[in-house]
Parts: C-alpha cells; sequence; structure tokens
C-alpha cells in the first residue's frame, strides 16, 4: 500500500487542503474571541478613563477674603467667644461681593453665592486656622467652586444659557467675568482620595469608602486566611476518608456557589442579632465577608494541598517527621502559592460585594472617614452603587473616579499577592 | 506455626525452611500479616536484617516485598485500610506496639525510596533536615560536620560540596537518589531500608549506588528491594524470595542463586516467570 503516486492523488492533495484550511480557521477563531475580549476590556477601561479622569481634579475659585477682626477675633483671642460661632460664610460673602460691587438685590446677591461651594468656608476657616496670624489682613484663598460651575469649566456643561438651562446668562456672565481675571484655576483634588461622602457632588471624596473596605478586607483576611488554611490542611492531611467528612467537603463547595445576601441575612441575624455587634461597622462587614470567602480559599487550599507530590511526604516521614512537621516544613510552604491565588480569588469578589453589606447596615450614607473596626463605615462598590443613584450631574464623574481607585484598589491588592507568590513559589 | 495453604500453582512447594532470630539480627518479623482493606498482601513471613549484611528481597510485582520493608519502619501506619498483624523487632524491642513512638522508630530505620524523592530545598538543608527536627547537632559546627560526613558516606561530596546552596532537586537522577541516601545516613539510623532505589536510574548512576551500599554496609545493616536478580546477586549477602505474598525461600544469597532449594525460586531467578 505504500504507493507513493497515493499520497499525491488528487484526493490526498484535497484532503489535505481541508484539513489545512480547517486548522486555519480555528486558529483565526481563537485568536479572534482573545482579541474581542482584550477589545472590550480597552473600551471598557477607556470609557471609564475618560469619564473618570475629571474626578481628580477640581476647579477652584480665589477669593480675596478679608479676616476682619469683628467678624474672626476669637480665633487669636479666645475669650470673645467659641470658635465654633464665628460666622465663616460672611467672610466668603463679603469676599465675592466685594469682586462684584454692582450686584444688588437678594435674589441676585443668593445666586452670586451660588458659584462656590457651601465648602467653602471650611476652606477659609482651614486657612485662618492653619495661620492665626491672618486676622486684620486680606489675603487670596483658594475655595472649590460649586458642581455646576466645576462642570462648566471643565467643559461638561455647555456655555449657552439656552441649551445650560442649569446656569442663567448672568451666572454665565459672572463665570467668564472670574475667568477673564485669573481667578478660576483647576487642581489635583486629593480631597476626592481623601474626604468622606456629602451630598454636594464637588464635596464628596472616596477617602472614607476607601478606608472602609481597607478595615473590611482587613478582618476578612485575619478570620478568612487562617481558618480556611487550617480546614483545608486538616481536611487534607488529618481527616479520616469517613462519610462524615466526605458530607463536609461536598457542602464546603456547595457553599463556594450560596448567592451573597444568604450571608447577609447570616451576618444580620448572628452577628447583630445573636452577638449584638455594632451595625454598619466594618468588624462586622468583614466577619460576613470572611463566611462567604472562606469556602473559596478552604477549596482552592485543598487543591493546592493535594498537588503538592506525595513522595515529599514520603520523605518526610521516612526521616522521622511527625504529621505537623510535615505540613508545616513541607507541604504548606509548597502549597501557599496555590493557597495565596484563592485568597486574592476570595478577597477580590469580596472587595466588589455589595449584596451582604446591605443586610448589616453599610449601604449607607457616611461623611465621616472611619478609623477604628467599630465605625459606621461604608465600601467603595457601595459608594459607587450610592453616588450612581443620585440625581445630580456631577456625580456621574464621581462614579467613574470612583470605579478607577476600585479598580486600583484591586490591582495593588493582586500585586501583593502576585508578588508573595513570586516569593514563594519553588520548583520539585 | 499455622499450617501454609497449598497452592494450586506450585503444588509442589514445601513449608520454606526459615532460620531463628540469630544473636547477628538486627531486626527481626516473626508471623507478620498485612492486609489492604482485607486483601491480604503479606502473608505470615518470618524474616530477619542481619547487622553487618545487605539483605535482598526479590519476587516478582506484587508479591508483597515492599510492603514488608515498609513494615520494618511502619511506614504502612499512614496508608488507610491497611492492618498489620505480628512481631516486629528491632535489637529485640517489639517495633509494632501501638504505644511505640514511630518518629524515633523511623529516626532509627531510615529509608530510601524508589523514586529520588529530595526536598526543594538547599543540598544543604536536605541533608540536615532529618537532624534538625530530631535534634542531633548543638551547633551550627555539629551539623556542617553531620552534612559533610553523610555526602561523603553516600558518595556525593566531591561532587556537591561547592554548591552545597543549590536546590536538591536541581542534581541529576543518580545524584538525587544519593542525596536521600545522604539524607537517609543523617539521622545516624541503625537499619537502612531501600525500596527499589535504582529503579529509577541508569546503568552508571546504580553502579555508583550499589558501589556505595557495598561501603555502607560495613556501618548499617541494610534491607534492599530490587526487581534485579543481578544487582540482588552482587549487593547482597543474604536473599529472601517472595511469591504472592508468602516468604518463599530465605538463605546465603550464594546459595539462593546457585542452588535453591525450591523449585518455584529457581523458576523465577532463571526467568521462567516474574
Amino acid at each position: 500500500m505504500s504507493d507513493p503516486a497515493r499520497w499525491s492523488s488528487p484526493e490526498m492533495v484535497a484532503r489535505l487542503r481541508r484539513r489545512r484550511s480547517s486548522e486555519l480557521r480555528f486558529r483565526r477563531l481563537g485568536a479572534g474571541a482573545v482579541g474581542l475580549a482584550i477589545a472590550a476590556l480597552v473600551v471598557l477601561l477607556a470609557t471609564i478613563a475618560w469619564n473618570g479622569a475629571s474626578a481628580f481634579v477640581r476647579t477652584q475659585v480665589a477669593l480675596d477674603v478679608d479676616f476682619d477682626p469683628a467678624i474672626v477675633g476669637a480665633v487669636a483671642r479666645p475669650a470673645e467667644g467659641p470658635e465654633s460661632e464665628i460666622d465663616w460664610a460672611a467672610l466668603v460673602r463679603e469676599a465675592l461681593l466685594r469682586e462684584f460691587p454692582e450686584v444688588a438685590g437678594r435674589s441676585e446677591r443668593r445666586a452670586l453665592l451660588g458659584l462656590v461651594s457651601r465648602g467653602a468656608r471650611d476652606a477659609v476657616r482651614a486657612r485662618l486656622l492653619g495661620d492665626p496670624s491672618l486676622v486684620g489682613r486680606r489675603e487670596r484663598v483658594w475655595v472649590p467652586a460649586a458642581a455646576d460651575v466645576d462642570g462648566l469649566v471643565k467643559g461638561q456643561l455647555p456655555r449657552d444659557p439656552a441649551a445650560s438651562g442649569r446656569l442663567s446668562a448672568q451666572e454665565l456672565g459672572w463665570i467668564a467675568a472670574l475667568e477673564e481675571r485669573g481667578l478660576v484655576r483647576r487642581v489635583f483634588d486629593w480631597s476626592f482620595l481623601l474626604a468622606g461622602d456629602s451630598r454636594e457632588p464637588e464635596l464628596a471624596g472616596v477617602g472614607g469608602a476607601v478606608m472602609g473596605s481597607l478595615l473590611t478586607l482587613l478582618v476578612t483576611l485575619a478570620v478568612a486566611f487562617p481558618l480556611g488554611v487550617a480546614a483545608a490542611v486538616y481536611l487534607e492531611e488529618f481527616a479520616p476518608h469517613s462519610r462524615a467528612t466526605e458530607l463536609i467537603e461536598l457542602n464546603i463547595n456547595n457553599l463556594a456557589a450560596v448567592p451573597s445576601i444568604v450571608f447577609g441575612i447570616l451576618g444580620l441575624a448572628f452577628f447583630l442579632g445573636t452577638l449584638g455587634l455594632p451595625r454598619s461597622a466594618p468588624l462586622v462587614g468583614g466577619l460576613t465577608l470572611a463566611l462567604m470567602t472562606l469556602p473559596t480559599i478552604i477549596v482552592a487550599g485543598r487543591a493546592a494541598i493535594l498537588a503538592v507530590p506525595p513522595s515529599i511526604r514520603e520523605a518526610a516521614r521516612g526521616l522521622g517527621a511527625s504529621p505537623l512537621q510535615v505540613v508545616v516544613h513541607h507541604v504548606l510552604p509548597l502549597a501557599l502559592p496555590g493557597i495565596l491565588t484563592g485568597t486574592i480569588i476570595g478577597m477580590a469578589r469580596a472587595l466588589g460585594e455589595t449584596a451582604p453589606l446591605l443586610m448589616i447596615g453599610m449601604v449607607a450614607f457616611v461623611v465621616d472617614v472611619p478609623h477604628s473596626f467599630t465605625d459606621a463605615a461604608t465600601a467603595l462598590p457601595v459608594q459607587i452603587y450610592l453616588w450612581a443613584d443620585s440625581p445630580e450631574r456631577a456625580f456621574v464623574e464621581k462614579v467613574s473616579g470612583a470605579i478607577l481607585v476600585l479598580l486600583g484598589f484591586l490591582g495593588a491588592m493582586n500585586g501583593t499577592a502576585i508578588w508573595l507568590r513570586q516569593r514563594f513559589e519553588r520548583r520539585w | 506455626m499455622p499450617a501454609r495453604s497449598p497452592d494450586p500453582l506450585f503444588p509442589d512447594a514445601g513449608p520454606a525452611p526459615r532460620p531463628g532470630p540469630g544473636p547477628d539480627a538486627k531486626m527481626s518479623a516473626r508471623g507478620v500479616c498485612v492486609s489492604y482493606d482485607g486483601s491480604v498482601a503479606v502473608r505470615d513471613v518470618d524474616l530477619d536484617i542481619l547487622r553487618g549484611e545487605v539483605t535482598a528481597l526479590i519476587g516478582p510485582s506484587g508479591c508483597g516485598k515492599s510492603t514488608l520493608l515498609r513494615c520494618f519502619n511502619r511506614m504502612n501506619d499512614d496508608i488507610p485500610g491497611c492492618r498489620v498483624s505480628g512481631e516486629i523487632r528491632l535489637d529485640g524491642e517489639p517495633g509494632l506496639d501501638a504505644g511505640l513512638d514511630v518518629v524515633q522508630l523511623r529516626a532509627r530505620v531510615g529509608m530510601v525510596f524508589q523514586k529520588p524523592n529530595p526536598f526543594p530545598k538547599s543540598l544543604y538543608d536536605n541533608v540536615a533536615y532529618g537532624p534538625r527536627i530530631h535534634g542531633l547537632a548543638r551547633d551550627r559546627g555539629d551539623l556542617d560536620e553531620i552534612v559533610q560526613t553523610s555526602l561523603r558516606r553516600a558518595g556525593l561530596w566531591d561532587e556537591v560540596k561547592d554548591r552545597l546552596g543549590e536546590p536538591g532537586t536541581a542534581l541529576s537522577g543518580g545524584q538525587q537518589q544519593r542525596l536521600c541516601i545522604a539524607r537517609a545516613i543523617a539521622v545516624d539510623p541503625e537499619v537502612i531500608l531501600m525500596d527499589e532505589p535504582c529503579s529509577a536510574l541508569d546503568p552508571i548512576a546504580t553502579a555508583k549506588i550499589e558501589e556505595m551500599i557495598h561501603e555502607l554496609r560495613a556501618h548499617y545493616a541494610i534491607a534492599i528491594v530490587t526487581h534485579n536478580m543481578q544487582q540482588a546477586a552482587r549487593v547482597s549477602q543474604r536473599t529472601a524470595f517472595f511469591h504472592l505474598g508468602e516468604l518463599i525461600e530465605y538463605g546465603a544469597t550464594d546459595e539462593i542463586f546457585t542452588n535453591p532449594r525450591v523449585p518455584r525460586t529457581s523458576d523465577y531467578i532463571t526467568g521462567r516467570y516474574g
């Protein structure tokens, strides 16, 4: 049958051509799928970055504030009354009216004052408290502009009064005048990263949510990692192979697929109801998310431990290592990269979770940045959800900005895990 | 001694002649039976491992020789469903008692496995692991000396003395196996059990290991399981032939290979089956 002519016959040539073209089709299909996925990711990230980049920039207006001793004297001389009774808004009002002396009438003055944010008085106050020697002098202070002014300067709102609907022709004129005099500037907005939430879009920041997520995830990691690793080691290395063990294993695998809100209900009933822990606290949020993360870590940990070659265990046992020594000296170091991979998957899921937090009161408007595990706090994805729900146009860029911060948080977490994994990775 | 059931394949096989525990016996097994989940792997075996000698355990696959070898340092304890009965003695002390500390027994009875299995650590840490967990070295200098002596005895020192920090897994297969032997020696055991130590190695690496076994014989009682008849003849002084879980014949290696008393032994040795 080994006839050379047979291999060059037309049927054979056609066969070969068909085989090659089908292989080519398959390769192109695969490359196309990967390309599509990459394109989708790039479009997604680019959109978020495009919308969110402006959230990190804020518009400021310069005010020449007259620190009138009659108003702010209490700063220099506490005897004149408490600092909390100082009328900071008056300083802002006077500075603005001095800039536009032609403004008269109650409604016009109110519109003029609306150009700067309610946070302007805080900026003025912070300036004076930082330098009490300013009392009795006139000083230029950059204060945050109102959200609409911010949107206009960033080009998000049209400058045509007919199309805008939000700013009147008079307001647009004032803004143009301020810009002409060089009293408007755009700066990097640290307060977006450091401040807590606010009803005023121009004052709202993700700092509180970042801190809340950080504290919550610290609790989650501290609880879920040791418990998960211990459970995985016990099930894989020590547990007798019985019906009961099999049942437990089956249930752990099922737990990994339970909807996350169910863990929230458990957290509400047990941590808040039975144990009476404070609501809205990162401590409770972390414990609830730890319950949710635990199955993921156990399943990944068991797979990693199972992948350690039995010959290593046998070698150590043959030398007289006790079961605990075998695990601590050999199995865990070799399984650690895999365990860390599972942990980071679980933690990333916990970071993006809002449903269980809803049940324990962490889906809330929290103004103060939390500083301890029992302070009221919210989390990054919750913050995004709350802002996305807000009607103000200015929250759109905040949402995208917060998503960028969330992605950065996730990236930092993943980077740490990859770095740790590479440190522990060994060949065998 | 219970009567042996007649083997339908080998009706001519009589009870194997079995020597009593002589004064030279370092380890001895008497009436040892092993079963895995009810199926018998080793049936009523008596065997001595003598001081200063190499005892070879030969026989076809599945005859129970490795299982018996693993009884001597109780590696079978870790296999679920495995049951061992009978009596194993080390220097006349019982070794199968449940109360006996397995860790100490394994420190006195070392083991080398079929596949080289160095730890994914440095060469130094591989050899130093046993002494460290058993607290055999008082200080770093002591440990250095143990590592050096062990590697010398395993014939590996000259090849690796300049790269003790490299991972053990970076060595060739034959070197890895000698590293494993050095690791076993480092605990200063009295008996070394070898489970087909050369089956994964090429002839040159095998020759080196055999040469080493020859030298180690002066210090340790050695039992070796092997599928290689020539190897058994070369390295051992005593040979035990197993078949279907039973000890068929046990005696001086010269005698077993030149003048076996049981026809089954000669059939196996001459290659008629197995």
